[in-house]
């Protein structure tokens, strides 16, 4: 039997609508996993106990009057650029230490409304920047599969609090890589949606033409049930589609037949970590026992994307920092660390006078080139399956080595990220005791599809060897 | 290529120290070397893309809805003066 604390969301749900345990002890569950972990991961930078047990205890009694809502009870842990109202959220910088948004993001008032308890605000690294979470002025995270290895980033935390069981799932966001490759290297699910999908009201921004919220989970069926709250148009986010959203709890199917699966040698990029191939590869011939074609297509050289991110994304930053005045709150620009000053100073030269042509404008065409690269292959596949990362977790302190060191760990997601393009990473094994990750990319808006492609995965695989290890911690 | 970053710092509204200004210079040109291959890739005749949603003029009616109280506006200000913000004097010798 599992602990409490090492609930899915589905598990979760059955045992609190059976009372065989209530919200307050579920909770409560999380909180001592918390208390226990954090000295060795640090995946919170502000812990809400006192508001998560009021919060759970009127769940507990919505739940004894038979109200029925989506996640009712259940405790989550929300990544600290999601504005939360009267609880601190500083994007892990020093410039919002003492922050207090008087307003919740459409995430989180979503969340609510579904009847979720909010246990706390997940490190990241500052303003997002960064695949480590190195970057954040609150210390780094650790890997809960080894605390010497990163956990991946920017949702560095949410992704560790999910694999250490200290929340039943997590909100991360990603703009180009920040949900996909920390669930990759801690083992979860991470699902970024399409771009338009999930409102991005109320996030701290960082690159507002990419930046995208989405579930953290233990499972497959949590990330579909999670999108199902958080999906959907939002009059405060103009970006968001009308288009409806999908029916994504659909149940699992075991088979695939007739799906097509593209698999693209650019993917398995030079210098990718022999042992990641290797199971990725295996990974894909299950799939073939599964039903699905694979066929081998041509993409554009991801590395490209590198390139196109880097301009487009810093460019965007310095915009979006340039509100930091410490006038109406938050700190002065003084504040900023090494990370966002780099950033800031490149995305000003990138968009400054004589240069704009030369990188954004020249960026936003290459965009073009990617968007349109990724059309003509959907055209003959339906899916496409690539590793999350080209590598297992590094150790702390890798990101010293190279200041471009996150573009270069998220290579393999950034071209379907400046597509707007939805993608999931599932956990498909270890080496050296380290998870390993396997992207699905799909066309826009087909979440429904990735996720039951996913799941079905998950389904074929559950009773693997693999999935019974828990972090030792 | 030589930057000028304190250029690019007053642009920003950042102030640098010496220290961060070498630095920044040196790690400027260590990126743009890096991220420098697009010219590789042929995009005559290509429309720029600068949102992926396709969606075009999103407005909405304009009617006023309740705000934020005065209070819970000021609320994170460092300086306040009679319920409202305030700012460093921005004019000289007026």
């Amino acid at each position: 039997m599992n602990k409490l604390n090492e609930h899915t969301i589905k598990q979760a749900r059955e045992g609190l609508r059976r009372k065989d345990f209530s919200s307050v002890e579920l909770t409560k569950a999380c909180l001592e996993q918390i208390n226990k972990a954090e000295p060795s991961i640090n995946a919170f930078v502000t812990i809400c106990k006192k508001e998560a047990l009021v919060q759970a205890k009127e769940a507990d009694k919505l739940i004894s009057s038979n109200q029925d809502l989506p996640l009712l009870g259940i405790p989550i842990a929300v990544k600290d650029n999601l504005s939360t109202l009267g609880i601190r959220t500083t994007a892990s910088s020093k410039v919002l230490d003492d922050y207090i948004p008087p307003y919740d993001a459409t995430v989180i008032k979503k969340l609510k409304d579904a009847g979720a308890v909010l246990l706390g605000k997940t490190n990241m690294d500052a303003w997002a920047h960064g695949s480590s979470t190195e970057t954040s002025d609150y210390g780094t995270t650790k890997n809960p599969w080894n605390t010497n290895h990163l956990p991946g980033g920017s949702s560095g935390g949410s992704a560790a609090a999910v694999a250490a069981d200290e929340a039943i799932a997590a909100i991360g966001t990603e703009t180009a890589g920040s949900i996909r490759q920390p669930a990759s290297w801690c083992g979860v699910v991470g699902l970024k949606p399409t771009y338009g999908r999930v409102s991005r009201y109320g996030v701290i921004a960082m690159a507002s033409s990419l930046d995208s919220p989405g579930p953290i989970t233990k499972t497959v069926e949590d990330s579909a049930s999670l999108l199902q709250v958080l999906a959907g148009k939002d009059e405060y986010d103009a970006t968001t589609s009308p288009l409806p959203i999908g029916d994504y709890t659909l149940p699992i199917e075991s088979k695939l037949n007739n799906l097509k699966i593209g698999i693209s040698d650019e993917y398995f990029i030079e210098g990718i970590d022999v042992e990641v191939k290797r199971e990725v590869l295996d990974s894909i011939k299950k799939f073939e026992e599964m039903g699905a074609k694979i066929e081998k297509i041509k993409l554009f050289d991801p590395r490209y994307a590198i390139d196109v991110y880097t301009i487009i994304q810093r460019s965007e930053v310095s915009s979006n920092l340039a509100r930091y005045d410490g006038i109406r709150y938050g700190s002065e620009r003084e504040k900023f660390g090494d990370e966002a000053k780099r950033r800031i100073i490149l995305g000003t030269y990138a968009l400054s006078s004589g240069y704009y042509d030369q990188y954004y404008n020249k960026a936003s065409k290459v965009r073009s080139v990617i968007i349109e690269d990724f059309k003509k292959a959907f055209e003959k596949i339906d899916v496409i399956l690539t590793p999350t990362s080209p590598s297992l977790p590094l150790p702390i302190g890798a990101t010293n080595k190279s200041i471009m060191f996150g573009e270069i760990a998220d290579v393999l997601v950034e071209p379907s990220s400046i597509a707007g393009l939805p993608g999931i990473s599932i956990p498909i094994g270890f080496a050296k005791k380290l998870p390993i990750g396997m992207q699905i990319i799909g066309p826009q808006f087909a979440e429904e599809l990735i996720l039951q492609v996913a799941g079905t995965y998950e389904k074929k695989t559950e009773k693997e060897e693999w999935r019974k290890i828990k972090p030792n911690l | 290529m030589k930057f000028d970053v304190s250029h690019i710092a007053k642009l920003a509204n950042l102030t640098l120290n010496p220290s961060e200004k070498n630095k920044l210079e040196k790690e400027l040109e260590e990126t743009l070397k890096f991220i420098n291959n697009l010219n590789e890739i042929d995009t005559t005749g290509i429309e720029p893309t600068s949102q992926v949603t396709g969606l075009e003029n999103i407005t909405r009616e304009d009617e006023a809805i309740p705000s934020f109280p005065q209070d819970d506006a000021l609320k994170n200000a460092k300086l306040t003066h009679n319920g409202f913000f305030k700012v460093k004097a921005i004019l000289n010798n007026e």
